[in-house]
């Protein structure tokens, strides 16, 4: 295994499952345990629990803690009643995307970002620059990175709510789509999410590092007894490309600007300021050029993967795939490009070339599935 | 449980061939297909075409990634297993009759003696 991979506090949890550990994002994390078709299907039909404790928390609080974050982020946080969340994005100047993020007001002066494992350092210094700069008679700010401390688990699946009832009780408050609960334990805060990356019903909650393994087992009792699986990282890219969702690093990037990702409902372009909006607005003005764009095969062809070339119907060079995937749902292969604007409407041909070879594909509406 | 059967060659890079036949059948080993994964694709030989040992000459695809298959031995491909296009699973549930991918006739007839025997693929593998 590569050098200096960060280790999950479930990392023994996963040996004794037999999982495959792969490197992902600068950790050590199971890609899959018993197969990622079954883990894939779990999610589907019954319930799956995923490991994500790579992923990093950081909690931005005091009064001037919704202001700082609508200069920082895109969505319009201020529109956040407490005890909800929404997606946003963390822009550089020239509006690429550095992170995107789930932001939770979990007080009225109190904000629970949970922020990707890779971008747990660029996230944290731009954070750190950006109060830095602030001015002197700002409302104070407090930032503080919780990422080594907390563990995280994400229940996803049709049957994630009976697995909630399972492990907090029948009368216990199920955290709804786009809400959080916080909650002050012995051991130390715990955070349940209404939000998850798989398009099914299901709960994200993070906890003392310490205690992750014991809710681990728990959880993986409570997921086996509904009939889901302990479910990796294979799965996890399966069913988020099933629906859609980007990957920061494949779909995402400095590179792109969240118009050209198809992400503009989660800018608030007309909000006061925000980091990269100047260059949002002229982009906007003058027309993307480029756009993240679904398409699916259209014959039986390899599974379309990062890299490979997209061509037209002509065979004129388009860009290349950023992610895809043979979709365990649909049962073809599905993926996404940026495109320019004449090949983005759905029906349009393409080509996509694997190994030297092309195959036929067309460009195709997200999300490509739409759970029940 | 991994399967190993006696009867067969094993390139280290886990092909099995058939010894003292000709045309051989080529497949990958059980140890390999559980490596693998679920198998959603497999990219065969063109027929007739002349390989020499160590050319990558298949594509077996999992959902997470696409391994070359490798010629054990110089030849020439003279079969493939059309029925892994309709059913690429038939290599993880079947790896060694149902699940073989091409036939090769070795340029060499021995020269499938000269892989590693169950034994040592074993111990290759252990």
């Amino acid at each position: 295994m590569t050098e200096n991979l960060q280790r999950s506090p479930l990392h023994q949890d996963h040996l004794a499952l037999s999982a495959r550990m792969v490197p992902f994002a600068g950790w050590e994390m199971p890609v899959q345990y018993s197969g990622l078709m079954a883990e894939h299907h779990a999610v589907r039909q019954t319930v799956g629990v995923f490991d994500i404790s790579h992923m990093g928390q950081v909690i931005v609080s005091g009064l001037g803690a919704e202001a700082f974050l609508n200069h920082a982020l895109t969505n319009d946080i201020s529109r956040l009643a407490p005890g909800h969340g929404h997606y946003t994005l963390l822009l550089n100047d020239h509006g690429g995307v550095i992170d995107d993020l789930i932001a939770y007001r979990t007080g009225e002066s109190e904000f629970f970002l949970v922020i990707n494992a890779a971008r747990i350092d660029e996230d944290w210094a731009q954070l750190t620059t950006l109060h830095a700069a602030a001015p002197s008679d700002a409302d104070i700010v407090e930032l503080a990175n919780l990422s080594p401390a907390c563990g995280g688990l994400a229940i996803q699946g049709p049957k994630s709510r009976a697995v909630f009832a399972t492990l907090f009780g029948p009368d216990a408050t199920y955290p709804e789509k786009n809400t959080v609960i916080s909650c002050d334990t012995p051991e130390g805060l715990m955070w349940l999410c209404g939000t998850g990356y798989t398009g099914e019903d299901g709960f994200e909650f993070f906890m003392p590092a310490t205690t992750a393994s014991d809710w681990f087992q728990r959880t993986v009792t409570a997921v086996q007894a509904e009939g889901g699986l302990p479910c990796g990282l294979g799965a996890r890219d399966t069913l988020r490309l099933e629906m859609g969702y980007p990957l920061n690093g494949n779909d995402l990037s400095p590179d792109h600007t969240p118009l050209q990702a198809g992400l503009g409902f989660f800018v608030a372009l007309n909000k006061e300021h925000f980091i990269g909006q100047n260059a949002l607005l002229q982009e906007k003005a003058a027309g993307l050029t480029r756009k993240l764009t679904g398409f699916r095969m259209t014959s039986t062809a390899p599974p379309p993967r990062p890299h490979y070339p997209v061509l037209s119907a002509e065979g004129q060079p388009l860009g290349e795939i950023c992610s895809g995937t043979l979709s365990p749902t649909l049962q073809y292969g599905i993926g996404m490009a940026y495109l320019p604007p004449t090949h983005t409407t759905p029906g349009t041909p393409l080509q996509i070339e694997i190994r030297g070879k092309t195959y036929p594909a067309e460009v195709t509406k997200k999300p490509f599935h739409r759970p029940q | 449980m991994t399967t190993v059967l006696n009867h067969l060659r094993y390139r280290p890079s886990h092909e099995w061939i058939e010894p003292g036949k000709s045309p051989a059948a080529v497949g990958i080993t059980d140890h390999a297909q559980a490596e693998l994964t679920d198998i959603v694709f497999v990219d065969l030989p063109v027929i007739g075409r002349q390989v020499k040992a160590g050319d990558p000459v298949a594509v077996v695809e999992s959902v997470k990634a696409a391994s070359d298959i490798y010629a054990p031995v110089s030849g020439e491909i003279v079969a493939v297993n059309e029925a892994l296009n309709g059913n690429p699973g038939l290599i993880n549930t079947d790896p060694f009759t149902e699940g073989w991918i091409f036939q090769i006739a070795p340029s060499n007839p021995t020269e499938p003696d000269t892989l590693l025997d169950a034994e040592a693929y074993r111990a290759h593998i252990s």
